[in-house]
C-alpha cells in the first residue's frame, strides 16, 4: 500500500523538504494538491528529512499536499511506438495522443564503459562546404553549435537533421520559445522526416525544472536505438537554458557557487549527457549536435567554456556564417584523410591564406597602402567568403574541393599557397 | 577488522554515515544499497560520530538507514607484473574484463581484481635462503614484455628480514607462495602482489637527482627550445581546441621513454578510445613490438563518477612509481588536472568548506605541489638510476592562465608549455606560444644558440606588431627581412606536421642539423633592397625547408633539396 506524506515543512524555489522514511536518493515522488498532481524526484537525504525538487514547480503547492513515493527513479517507455511522437520535457505527450507505459526503462544510467566504445570513422556529409571540406561531421561525434543570440542556429539544425543520414531524430527542445518549437515541427514533416523523429520539447513558459528532465530523457531513449544497432542523430537546442535552469536549483540548493553564479559541477553535469554519443560495435551510434548560444558573444562564459572542453570541437555560427577560426571538428582527422588525397591539403592551405587575408583588411582598415601580395589576398578572400563560406551554399564535398581549387588558381601562384608541390601539380592544371 | 555503520545523510555522491569505534582517515567503506549491491567509498572527513565518506559510484537508490561496512583498509592498488597494457578505471578495475563480465554499461558495485590471476609468469629467483632483504629487495624476476620483471619485498619492511624459503624457477602465477621471511620470530609469506595506498608517495631509494637528461620527444619545438628532462616536470595549459590532448599523444608515441602511463581523468572517452584502439597497432620504434606494450591507460572519463576521478591521478602516479622501483623511466601524463582540481571542487563544495579563490578549497595549491612531487630521478638503492616523469594538461577556465589551477602548477613545474589561440586558429601546430613558454632545463641544442634563435622570434613578433601600426611601407627592408627570417624558423622549425609519417618524430641528430641550416639562413645577411622580392625568396625557401623536412633522413631527395636551398641564397 502507498504511504502518503502530508506535512510539507519548507517551500522555496522549486524545492519543498518534509519528513519522510525509507526513501531512495534519486526516487520519484507525486506531489498532489488542489492546483493539481506534480512529479519530484529527491536530491538530498538528511534523516528522516527529504529534500525534492518539484518538476512543474511549487507555485500553489500547500504545506498540507500530499507527497507519495514511487520507490524508483524516473523511468521511460521506449518502443518504436515513440516515432512521430511529441512529448513534453518532462516526457507527458503534447501532441494530445495517449502516454505510454509499456517497456520502462531508467531515465540518466550508468555511463557507457570506455573499453567498448569504437572509434568514430565514418563521415556524415551535410553539403555544407564549411563543414564538409573544414570541419567535417563525424558519426558518434559532439558536437555544439556556439552562436550569438539571432543568428539562424535553429535553421542551421534543422537542414543538418534533414541532410544528414540517420535512421532516428530525436529533438530535445530546452527553453524553446513556442514558434520555435512550430518551426522545427513543420521543417521535419515537411522534409518527410517526422516518421523517424521523436521530440521532446520544453518551451520557455514550461516549469523550469523540465528543462532539466529533457535532454536526459532525449539522450536516455538514443541510447537504447543505438543499443539495438540504429544510427542515432540528437539534436539538442539550446544548453545555456539547460544551464541556467541548473543554476536556479543549484542556489535554492544553497551551494557555493564557483563562476557567475553556476554550481562548480556544472562541467561534470554537461559531460555527463554529451557523453552519451557513442559508437558501438552493432553499428549503432549517437550523435549530438547542440546548441549553446553565447551571451553577449562571450565564449569565456561558463557555459560554452565548458563546454568546448567536452565536446569534439564546436561550430561558431557568427555574422551568419560557420566562421572558420573558432570552429573546429576534433575528429575530422579520422574521417578526411580517406576521402581524396588533397582534402586536408585544401583544408589546412585555403585556412590559412584566408587568415592573412584577415590581416591584410585589418591593414586596409588602419589606411594603409596594400601590397601587390595584400591585393591578392583581399580578392581571394572575396570570393571565398562568396563561394564557399555562405550558408546557403549547396554542393558535394568534391565539388567544394575542386572549387577551392578554382578560387586558388584564380589568384596565387602554386608555391604562394603553402600547398605540398606534388599536390599542386596534381590538381592545379586540372581544374 | 571492520565495523559497521548507518547512513545518516545522502547528497550527490557524499554520504554521511554515524560510527561508532575507531575509524581511520582515508578508509575504504562499502554502502550497502538494499538491493544487496555494495558501492565502495572512502572516508575523507570525520566530526565525532559522524563520518563523511565520498562515494565511488552513483548513489541512486541509498537510504538513510543503510547499513556501511567501514574497513581498516586505505584506497590501495595492486601491484605486480601483469600491468602493462592494462586499461584501468581510476579505482584500478581493469575496463575491458568489466565489460565482459558486466557488458556495456559501468553498472556500479562490480569491483574486478586487477592483476589477471590466471596468467602464469616464468619465475627466476634472485635471493637465496639467508639472504638478508629490506623493503623493495629485489627477491626474483619474471620477464614482462621486453623488461625483467622484479618482484620486490614489499615496500613497507622495516628493518631486514632473512630469507627462509624462496621456490625454484618455474611458472606461477601471481598469487602463488614465492617466498618466506622471517625477522625476529615474525614471519611472512610472499606472492607477486604488492599492495601501496595510492596517496602515499612510493619511493625507497638511496637518494633523489637532480634532473640533467632531457627526456627525448622528437617534437622540436621541444627538446630545443622548450626542453623536458627525465625525472622533471611539466604543464601544457591551453584553452579548448589549441591541442593540448593531440600534443600529449603525440608525445606518449615518440618520447624516448620505457613506459608511458596515462591518466584520462575526467576527459573525454572517445580520445582514450582513439589511444587504446591505435596503440595495439602502431609499433614502438625502439623495440619493434606494439606501444600497447610499454603504455598503461587509467581512464576515467568526464562521464565516469567524479569521486573515482579525483583518485585515478593518485592510482596512475603510483603505478608510474612502482616501475620506477622496478628500474625503469617512467612517463606519466595526466590529462587533465583541471578536472581533477574541480572534483576536489565539487567534493569541497558539498563538504561545505571555507571556499577559495573560483570556489577551489584553499589546499588546491598544496594539493598541486605534492602531485607533481612524486615524480622525480632517482638512485635506486642497488645503484640503477630510474625516473618518473610528470606531464600533466590543464584546462584553464575561458583560456584564462591567470585561473588557480594553472597558477598553482606554475609554481611547481620545470617547463611551461603554453598553447594559444592565437596560433592554433593560424594552423600553427604543435600551437605552443614559443614567447610565453618557458623551461628551466636545458635541451639538445647549446643554450646559447638557441636564446639567439629565439631572439628572431622576439624581433619578428615585435617588427610584425609595428607593421600593425605604420604599415609594410613604414617598415625598412632590413626589419622586414628579420620579420620574414622568424617566419620561416616558425613555419619550418617550430612548426611540425604530425600526420606526416616523417615529419611527426624529428630525431636528435636531424634536429641539430636542420637547426644548423634554419641558423645560416637567420645569420645571412641578404641583399634584397625589395620587399616583394624577400617575401618571394622566403616562400621558396620554406617551401623547399618544408619538402626537407617531409623527405627521409639521407636520402637523395633531402640531398636534391638541400641545394636547392643553398642555390637560394649563396
Amino acid at each position: 500500500m502507498r504511504k502518503y506524506y502530508t506535512r510539507i515543512k519548507q517551500i522555496a524555489g522549486n524545492v519543498i523538504t518534509l519528513k519522510a522514511s525509507d526513501v531512495g536518493y534519486e526516487e520519484l515522488a507525486i506531489v498532489e494538491g488542489a492546483w493539481g498532481k506534480s512529479l519530484g524526484q529527491v536530491i538530498r537525504l538528511s534523516n528522516d528529512e527529504v529534500v525534492l525538487q518539484v518538476f512543474s514547480g511549487t507555485r500553489g503547492v500547500s504545506t498540507s499536499d500530499r507527497v507519495s513515493f514511487l520507490g524508483s527513479s524516473m523511468r521511460f517507455s521506449f518502443s518504436q511506438n515513440l516515432f512521430g511522437r511529441i512529448f513534453s520535457g518532462g516526457g507527458e505527450p503534447r501532441d494530445k495522443r495517449s502516454s505510454l507505459t509499456e517497456n520502462l526503462i531508467e531515465v540518466g544510467g550508468p555511463a557507457v564503459n570506455p573499453a567498448i566504445r569504437l572509434m568514430p570513422n565514418s563521415m556524415i556529409s551535410t553539403n555544407i562546404p564549411m563543414i564538409d571540406v573544414f570541419n567535417t561531421l563525424v558519426e558518434g561525434q559532439k558536437l555544439p553549435i556556439f552562436s550569438i543570440p539571432g543568428e539562424p542556429y535553429n535553421e542551421l539544425l534543422a537542414r543538418i537533421a534533414l541532410q544528414a543520414e540517420a535512421d532516428v531524430i530525436i529533438l530535445g527542445g530546452m527553453g524553446l520559445k513556442y514558434d520555435e518549437y512550430l518551426y522545427f515541427k513543420n521543417r521535419l514533416e515537411e522534409g518527410g522526416a517526422m516518421s523517424r523523429s521523436i521530440m521532446f520539447i520544453h518551451t520557455a513558459s514550461d516549469p523550469v525544472v523540465e528543462c532539466l528532465l529533457t535532454p536526459d530523457i532525449a539522450l536516455t531513449v538514443a541510447e537504447n536505438f543505438a543499443v539495438s544497432g540504429k544510427k542515432v542523430l540528437v539534436l539538442l537546442t539550446d544548453m545555456t537554458n539547460f544551464s541556467n535552469a541548473m543554476k536556479e536549483i543549484a542556489i535554492t540548493m544553497e551551494q557555493i557557487p564557483s563562476n557567475r553564479g553556476y554550481p562548480g559541477d556544472l562541467y561534470t553535469q554537461l559531460a555527463s549527457r554529451y557523453e552519451k554519443a557513442v559508437v558501438f560495435e552493432n553499428g549503432g551510434s549517437v550523435t549530438l549536435m547542440a546548441v549553446t548560444t553565447m551571451p553577449g558573444d562571450d565564449v569565456t562564459h561558463p557555459v560554452p567554456d565548458n563546454t568546448g572542453y567536452i565536446t569534439e570541437g564546436q561550430f561558431y555560427l557568427k555574422g551568419g556564417w560557420i566562421d572558420p577560426f573558432g570552429s573546429l571538428s576534433r575528429l575530422k582527422q579520422a574521417v578526411n584523410g580517406k576521402t581524396r588525397d588533397d582534402h586536408r591539403a585544401i583544408m589546412d592551405g585555403c585556412i590559412q591564406l584566408y587568415s592573412k587575408c584577415r590581416e591584410s583588411r585589418e591593414k586596409r582598415a588602419m589606411g594603409f597602402e596594400m601590397s601587390p601580395w595584400d591585393i591578392k589576398l583581399l580578392k581571394y578572400g572575396e570570393a571565398f567568403e562568396e563561394k564557399i563560406m555562405k550558408l546557403s551554399v549547396n554542393i558535394s564535398l568534391f565539388g567544394a574541393l575542386d572549387l577551392c581549387w578554382k578560387i586558388l588558381a584564380n589568384f596565387f601562384e602554386p608555391r604562394e599557397t603553402g600547398i605540398r608541390s606534388a599536390l599542386c601539380e596534381k590538381y592545379w592544371q586540372k581544374i | 577488522m571492520s565495523l559497521t555503520a548507518h547512513i545518516v545523510t545522502i547528497y550527490g555522491n557524499m554520504v554521511t554515515v554515524k560510527v561508532e569505534g575507531a575509524v581511520r582517515q582515508n578508509a575504504v567503506a562499502y554502502c550497502n544499497r538494499s538491493d544487496g549491491v555494495k558501492l565502495m567509498s572512502e572516508i575523507i572527513r570525520i566530526r565525532g560520530d559522524l563520518v563523511d565518506m565520498q562515494v565511488f559510484e552513483i548513489t541512486r537508490g541509498l537510504k538513510v538507514g543503510d547499513t556501511v561496512e567501514i574497513t581498516d583498509e586505505l584506497l590501495s592498488v595492486e601491484l605486480g607484473p601483469g600491468l602493462l597494457g592494462k586499461i584501468y578505471d581510476g579505482l584500478q578495475n581493469p575496463l575491458p574484463e568489466l565489460a565482459e563480465k558486466i557488458g556495456l554499461f559501468l553498472k556500479p558495485g562490480n569491483y574486478l581484481k586487477s592483476l589477471d590471476r590466471d596468467k602464469k609468469w616464468q619465475f627466476t629467483p634472485i635471493a637465496k635462503p639467508g639472504d638478508k632483504v629490506c623493503a623493495s629487495e629485489r627477491l626474483g624476476k619474471v620477464p614482462e614484455g621486453i623488461f625483467d620483471h622484479f618482484i620486490m619485498a614489499p615496500f613497507d619492511l622495516k628493518g631486514e628480514w632473512t630469507v627462509k624459503r624462496i621456490v625454484e624457477k618455474g611458472e606461477y602465477v601471481v598469487s602463488d607462495q614465492i617466498a618466506e621471511i622471517e625477522q625476529d620470530g615474525q614471519i611472512k609469506t610472499l606472492n607477486m602482489i604488492n599492495r601501496w595506498p595510492v596517496r602515499i608517495p612510493l619511493g625507497v631509494y638511496a637518494e633523489r637527482l637532480l634532473p640533467t637528461q632531457p627526456l627525448i620527444t622528437k617534437q622540436r619545438i621541444i627538446d630545443t627550445f622548450f626542453p623536458i628532462m627525465r625525472g622533471g616536470s611539466y604543464c601544457i595549459p591551453g584553452p579548448f581546441g589549441s591541442g593540448k590532448t593531440v600534443l600529449q599523444q603525440i608525445t606518449s608515441r615518440h618520447a624516448e621513454v620505457d613506459i608511458v602511463i596515462i591518466a584520462a581523468c575526467g576527459e573525454r572517452a572517445g580520445e582514450v578510445v582513439e589511444t587504446l584502439r591505435e596503440f595495439p597497432h602502431l609499433p614502438d620504434p625502439r623495440t619493434g613490438k606494439t606501444l600497447m606494450e610499454r603504455t598503461i591507460i587509467i581512464c576515467n572519463t568526464s562521464s565516469m563518477p567524479v569521486a573515482a576521478r579525483e583518485s585515478s591521478v593518485y592510482t596512475a602516479v603510483t603505478l608510474g612509481e612502482y616501475y620506477r622501483q622496478n628500474g625503469q623511466d617512467v612517463l606519466m601524463l595526466a590529462d587533465s588536472t583541471s578536472r581533477w582540481a574541480q572534483a576536489l571542487r565539487e567534493m569541497s563544495g558539498r563538504l561545505e568548506e571555507i571556499p577559495g579563490e573560483e570556489a577551489f578549497p584553499a589546499y588546491l595549491e598544496s594539493s598541486i605541489a605534492r602531485f607533481y612531487e612524486r615524480g622525480g630521478i632517482v638512485r635506486l638503492n642497488d645503484g640503477r638510476i630510474s625516473s618518473l616523469t610528470i606531464g600533466g594538461a590543464v584546462s584553464p577556465a575561458g583560456g584564462n592562465f591567470e585561473e588557480p589551477v594553472t597558477q598553482g602548477t606554475l609554481k611547481v613545474v620545470g617547463a611551461f608549455l603554453g598553447l594559444s589561440y592565437a596560433r592554433s586558429y593560424a594552423r600553427r601546430f604543435p600551437a605552443i606560444d614559443p614567447l610565453d613558454s618557458w623551461s628551466k632545463y636545458s635541451g639538445i641544442i647549446d643554450q646559447e644558440k638557441v636564446s639567439w634563435a629565439h631572439s628572431f622570434l622576439k624581433k619578428g613578433r615585435s617588427i610584425f606588431e609595428m607593421m600593425q601600426v605604420v604599415g609594410e611601407e613604414g617598415t625598412s627592408t632590413e626589419d622586414f627581412v628579420t620579420y620574414l627570417k622568424a617566419e620561416l624558423l616558425d613555419a619550418v622549425y617550430l612548426q611540425q606536421n604530425s600526420f606526416d609519417d616523417i615529419d611527426a618524430a624529428c630525431p636528435v641528430e636531424r634536429q641539430k642539423y636542420l637547426f644548423d641550416m634554419v641558423s645560416k639562413i637567420l645569420s645571412h645577411k641578404f641583399m634584397i633592397d625589395d620587399k616583394e622580392k624577400a617575401r618571394d625568396l622566403f616562400f621558396t625557401l620554406t617551401e623547399h625547408f618544408r619538402n626537407w623536412n617531409y623527405s627521409a633522413w639521407a636520402s637523395k631527395e633531402m640531398k636534391d633539396v638541400e641545394e636547392k636551398i643553398k642555390a637560394c641564397f649563396v
